[in-house]
């Protein structure tokens, strides 16, 4: 079934785009910033919004991102007020949404109670960044049951076992970790960043989106002639913090989310 | 019972591998070398060998007579892993995960440590083995544990702060992970405890379960049969499975974990994962955690910086679903009370977390009878903690 993030992609394809995947973690600093800011990135080009869910024990995270659910867990926020969160958007915009969820939050709700209520409101998939799929067996059915894509992550410590593996498990897109480390962090290579999607690209038709590591829009241009989709995440939650004590913060971030699209143009 | 874990790194519904892609190749990559390194006579026999000409090993298995007679009831032996090189059993997983790293070629270690018992260990077996090492600890186990955080630097390692979170044990160990993340290719994380990904649990207590060993044949020779009571501390649970491992086919062997009660269970300041936790994921593995309803992991507390954990090993987890071993707690009064007794009876300074598995023995050796037997894991000695006592009872050193 072709789902926001197929057509999306699809869509994309056709006039030659790539996609930019903007990140931002819900309830930064508050849960009522999040809707505007949402709005706003999609105004400035976002084609994918990747929603954090802020969580106590980030591993995956560099410091940025770790403010930013601190910020987000001090101001209350929690994954059963970010779904209605979700569902409010969904009147207002077709954008696909893929939640950034620790795997704890969602064996909290219970995992299928959780992929209902997910769906229901109007999310399209989920990146779990501390389960590999082969972790995965007990989430794939209620995910499938309800419509969610499982997008997994393949990094430059990949072997080619388990690029095959992780490419054939990954649905909507395939997340490209460009660099060894954490979010946040400065890609290294960025030849080797190229050589590995072509890699990838070899073994599956899903489409392949780079992050970690893309902080300026001169690294997303150079990103987006090599990848389908880009990820930026840091970078915007750096803008959020830096503007969120003014009154046009969501158009403050929205214009870099801007700057971003241009140069992958 | 069946071996533990499968080939999954399961310990029935518990452990597994729940890390970033990035970790993925490097833990089976460890996987596959330890199950090598298990099979090769020659890793056994250098492990065999730095244990008992670097560490001290055997160590002794010590009647407590005095402090039999106090409490009366039981008998009361302890397995003395103070006495190990470093002052705890910590040492015996760090000696065997730097000779893995060896053989990996991996020129850099890292850890994380909570009272600094383990931060000591692995710095000894790099300077040892002349390694590069860097040591995670929280800010808040740096200011309880100051004498520990100068031996670590004065074995060369780099000793790095983190003050995230509770800036305890868990952010320690969520840091070395991000550091593992970044520098897996060159670098090997030694964890501590039977805690995270799959093959850490399974490995770091078959690196333990040296002190069982040695625990049943002493007791053999000392009183020719088993004893019925094991009881030891559980903060991740290397030193207790380490201890329970050898005895768990023995039916009639009634092991006991005893865990942090911080100043008690209602008042929410404890590390008790099985008297308030639930089943969740942290740092690589699912097993018990203290977490709230929306799964946030929870804020711990105990007097003892090596208990002072929100989870515990996946291992441990099954075996409390099965019952096959009673988990219980100390409150911070209790192993404050164990660790002066144990000093004015027996002339021997516990840790902290040891005093926990003691204030445990004095509950239950009274209700035994004269001819029962009971071991203590007295998994590291008190050397350490004297400042802080000393500060807590207002005594300026």
């Amino acid at each position: 079934m072709t789902g926001r993030i197929e057509s999306t992609f699809q869509r994309l394809e056709q006039t030659g785009e790539k996609a930019l995947i903007a990140y931002l973690m819900a309830g930064d600093p508050t849960l009522a910033d999040t809707e505007p800011l949402v709005l706003e990135i999609e105004k400035a080009g976002a084609d994918i919004i990747e929603l954090g869910v802020p969580f106590s024990d980030p591993i995956a995270d560099g410091p940025v991102i770790q403010l930013a659910a601190e910020r987000a867990l001090r101001s209350g926020t929690t994954l059963r007020k970010i779904l209605p969160l979700v569902k409010s958007l969904r009147i207002k915009t077709q954008v696909p949404i893929v939640l950034m969820v620790y795997y704890n939050s969602i064996h909290a709700m219970g995992l299928e109670t959780f992929c209902e209520a997910a769906a229901g409101a109007g999310v399209d998939g989920l990146i779990v960044p501390d389960m590999p799929p082969d972790e995965a067996g007990p989430l794939k059915g209620p995910a499938a049951k309800a419509g969610l894509r499982l997008v997994f992550l393949l990094a430059p410590t990949s072997t080619a076992d388990r690029r095959t593996y992780v490419a054939k498990e990954s649905q909507g897109f395939l997340y490209y970790v460009s660099l060894t480390g954490i979010t946040g962090a400065q890609i290294q290579n960025m030849a080797e960043v190229g050589q590995n999607v072509a890699k990838i690209k070899k073994v599956t038709k899903t489409p392949v989106a780079v992050g970690f590591g893309v902080s300026t829009p001169e690294d997303a241009a150079r990103v987006s002639k090599m990848a389908d989709g880009v990820i930026v995440g840091s970078a915007i939650v750096k803008q959020i913090a830096a503007h969120q004590q003014v009154p046009d913060m969501p158009e403050k971030v929205g214009q870099f989310v801007g700057s971003l699209k241009a140069a992958m143009k | 019972m069946t071996t533990v874990p499968d080939s999954h790194g399961r310990f029935g519904p518990y452990g597994g591998r729940y890390v970033p892609e990035t970790l993925m190749p490097a833990l089976l990559e460890l996987e596959r070398e330890y199950a090598t390194a298990k099979k090769d006579r020659r890793f056994q026999a250098e492990l065999a060998y730095y244990l008992k000409q670097y560490v001290g090993r055997p160590t002794s298995l010590y009647k407590a007579e005095r402090l039999g007679k106090k409490l009366g009831g039981a008998k009361i032996y302890l397995k003395r892993e103070d006495l190990c090189h470093t002052g705890a059993h910590k040492i015996n997983n760090a000696i065997g995960q730097v000779l893995l790293a060896m053989r990996m070629k991996k020129p850099r270690i890292i850890a994380e440590t909570g009272a600094g018992q383990h931060g000591v260990a692995t710095a000894t077996a790099a300077a040892m083995f002349g390694l590069q090492c860097e040591i995670y600890m929280g800010t808040e186990d740096i200011q309880r544990q100051a004498l520990n955080v100068f031996r670590m630097r004065l074995l060369g390692a780099k000793v790095t702060g983190v003050d995230a979170g509770s800036r305890t044990l868990k952010d320690a160990i969520s840091e070395a992970m991000r550091d593992w993340t970044t520098n897996v290719r060159t670098t090997h994380y030694i964890l501590g405890s039977v805690l995270g990904a799959h093959p850490y649990p399974m490995m770091i207590r078959d690196f333990q379960a040296i002190i069982g060993r040695e625990a049943r044949k002493q007791i053999m020779a000392a009183e020719g049969k088993l004893p019925d009571y094991l009881v030891a501390c559980v903060g991740g649970g290397s030193n207790s499975i380490g201890l329970f491992h050898a005895f768990l086919k023995d039916k009639k062997v009634k092991m006991v974990g005893v865990e942090a009660g911080g100043t008690g269970i209602e008042s929410g300041k404890h590390a008790a994962r099985f008297s308030g936790g639930k089943p969740g994921v942290l740092q690589g593995t699912m097993t018990y955690l203290l977490q709230d309803e929306d799964g946030q992991i929870n804020l711990t507390h105990s007097v003892s910086a090596g208990l002072d954990y929100a989870a515990v090993g996946p291992e441990h987890a099954l075996y409390h679903d099965m019952k096959r071993v009673q988990y219980t707690y100390a409150t911070d009064d209790e192993a404050l009370a164990a660790f002066d007794l144990l000093a004015t009876e027996e002339g021997i300074v516990p840790a902290l977390e040891s005093a926990h598995a003691i204030a445990h023995v004095v509950k239950l050796a009274p209700t035994l009878k004269k001819s029962n037997i009971i071991i203590a894991n007295l998994s590291g000695r008190g050397d350490k903690d004297v400042q802080q006592v000393a500060r807590m009872r207002g005594v300026t050193l």
